[in-house]
């Protein structure tokens, strides 16, 4: 038996991980979820932040990371827009991540009856990733003359107050890839500018160095950082419905790890 | 024309599983259409929001404007820039040298003072930092710290070739083994997360989505 599971097809294990996200889907069910500390930083850090204040959300992910990072800007977006907090958003690593970031943009801000322009603005990508941050800390003009549909920012009411990072009171930026490295670098220790950091599962590991030393004031982390917050804001969205999901796919997993893990032992002793 | 948008990434979408049986040309189809449509889409980005505002508006405004005419310094970079197709040619492929070096030389000077401050200054800051606070610590917080330190000393030290891995430096070169093994645990597991996550958008997409506009 333990032979036939080591020479297993990995297409069975394809078929399970399929039925083990279909099912769920088709009948959906709700696991508990505690918000871990780095949510919580975050959370707490925006909701302090007065009426009229601004964030800017680097949308710093691409099509191939977008259901993780998604669900994490609709649930900040939400929080900001509840609370009167201006959001002004950028992209400096991905140029394919402008669609994406219009696309939720305009989603939340229908819900929440948000304003462009007012409320908020989506500035475009620039190439020159750490020369953009750099050159929005001495003057945001100089980087971004229009928005991302070339409006000039002059034209833009929520821009003529605000020149530089003294005017921003929080960076969050939705990453898929080193793009946080280039916003703490830059952004944090040359401008004292706050940082937070909301990425994908693959990353995350990278960040906790970060959180740990203060240069990082909150982390969302993959599905569950946006599950987490969306339970914070009591406004369950995909992150949600997905961690739940996850959830049973890594109960999958590590049946599985475990089985061939047994499995592989039992045999070499078998052999010896 | 929203249904049509939704067929074709629910078709391409099933191409590019069906790798998952086996390699087949519905996905190196839809591969290819990926591959094709993501470069064509960079190289028009790249002209719009990189070639016109930086080189052509710039030099068009000089030609035309008087009070523009430092616009002509653009020439310059635009110049230095050409030479990285220098490499084209092998008898004036060294000509790459002069970009590069100005690059390098601007990236160091940009970078190194930033980045041994972020990562080296603040990061050692943040491992020994507890200790001047430990009579407020919790328990745990002070196993964590003590962790910490270990965890810093140990893998530091499995990284340190100066010195025969033998006796203690051994010992703690192992120990630090493991704790790069539990590192490398958690990316992994994280990594997991994160391709489940893919997944299940994609299978969300394709039955509230897609089927769900058929029926």
């Amino acid at each position: 038996m333990f032979e036939k599971l080591m020479n297993i097809d990995r297409r069975i294990i394809f078929i399970f991980v399929a039925l083990v996200v279909i099912i769920p889907m088709l009948f959906p069910f709700s696991l508990p979820l505690n918000v871990s500390e780095p949510t919580q930083k975050l959370y707490d850090y925006i909701d302090a932040l007065p009426a009229g204040s601004t964030i800017m959300i680097s949308f710093d992910y691409g099509p191939s990371s977008f259901p993780e990072t998604e669900p994490m800007a609709a649930a900040v977006m939400k929080h900001c827009f509840d609370k009167g907090i201006k959001v002004i958003g950028v992209a400096v690593a991905y140029i394919d991540a402008v669609p994406l970031a219009d696309r939720v943009m305009q989603q939340v801000a229908a819900e929440k009856e948000a304003v462009y322009g007012e409320d908020y603005v989506l500035l475009g990508y620039r190439p020159g990733e750490e020369y953009v941050i750099l050159g929005m800390g001495a003057e945001i003009a100089s980087v971004y003359d229009s928005d991302f549909s070339a409006t000039s920012i002059t034209e833009i009411p929520m821009m003529q107050n605000i020149t530089n990072y003294d005017q921003i009171s929080l960076l969050l930026n939705l990453a898929a890839g080193s793009s946080v490295e280039g916003w703490i670098t830059y952004g944090h220790t040359k401008f004292n500018l706050k940082i937070a950091a909301g990425v994908t599962g693959v990353i995350v590991s990278q960040m906790y160095p970060y959180l740990q030393t203060g240069q990082l004031v909150g982390l969302l982390s993959g599905f569950r950082g946006a599950g987490e917050y969306e339970k914070l804001i009591k406004a369950p969205g995909d992150g949600t419905k997905g961690i739940n999901t996850a959830s049973l796919v890594h109960l999958l997993i590590i049946g599985l790890v475990v089985i061939g893990n047994i499995a592989f032992f039992v045999q070499r002793q078998r052999e010896e | 024309m929203e249904t049509l948008g939704i067929w074709i990434a629910a078709i391409l979408t099933l191409c590019i599983y069906s790798f998952l049986y086996r390699d087949n040309p519905f996905y190196r189809f839809a591969e290819h259409l990926l591959v094709g449509m993501s470069v064509g889409y960079i190289i028009v980005i790249t002209i719009y929001f990189g070639f016109i505002p930086y080189a052509w508006t710039p030099i068009k405004n000089a030609v035309t404007d008087e009070t523009a005419r430092l616009g002509f310094l653009t020439l310059i970079p635009i110049c230095m820039g050409c030479l990285f197709f220098a490499r084209l040619s092998s008898r004036r492929a060294w000509l790459i040298r002069y970009p590069i070096a100005i690059l390098m030389g601007i990236s160091s000077g940009i970078m190194i003072p930033n980045a041994l401050q972020t990562d080296i200054f603040a990061q050692v800051r943040g491992t020994i930092d507890p200790y001047s606070r430990i009579g407020v610590l919790s328990a745990f917080e002070i196993t964590g710290a003590i962790l910490m330190v270990i965890g810093v000393v140990c893998t530091l030290t499995y990284f340190f070739f100066s010195v025969e891995h033998r006796g203690p430096v051994n010992w703690l070169s192992k120990v630090g083994i493991a704790f790069l093994m539990i590192g490398f645990g958690s990316a992994f597991g994280n990594t997991v997360m994160g391709r489940v996550a893919l997944l299940i958008q994609r299978v969300d997409f394709l039955i509230n989505d897609w089927i769900g506009s058929i029926f």
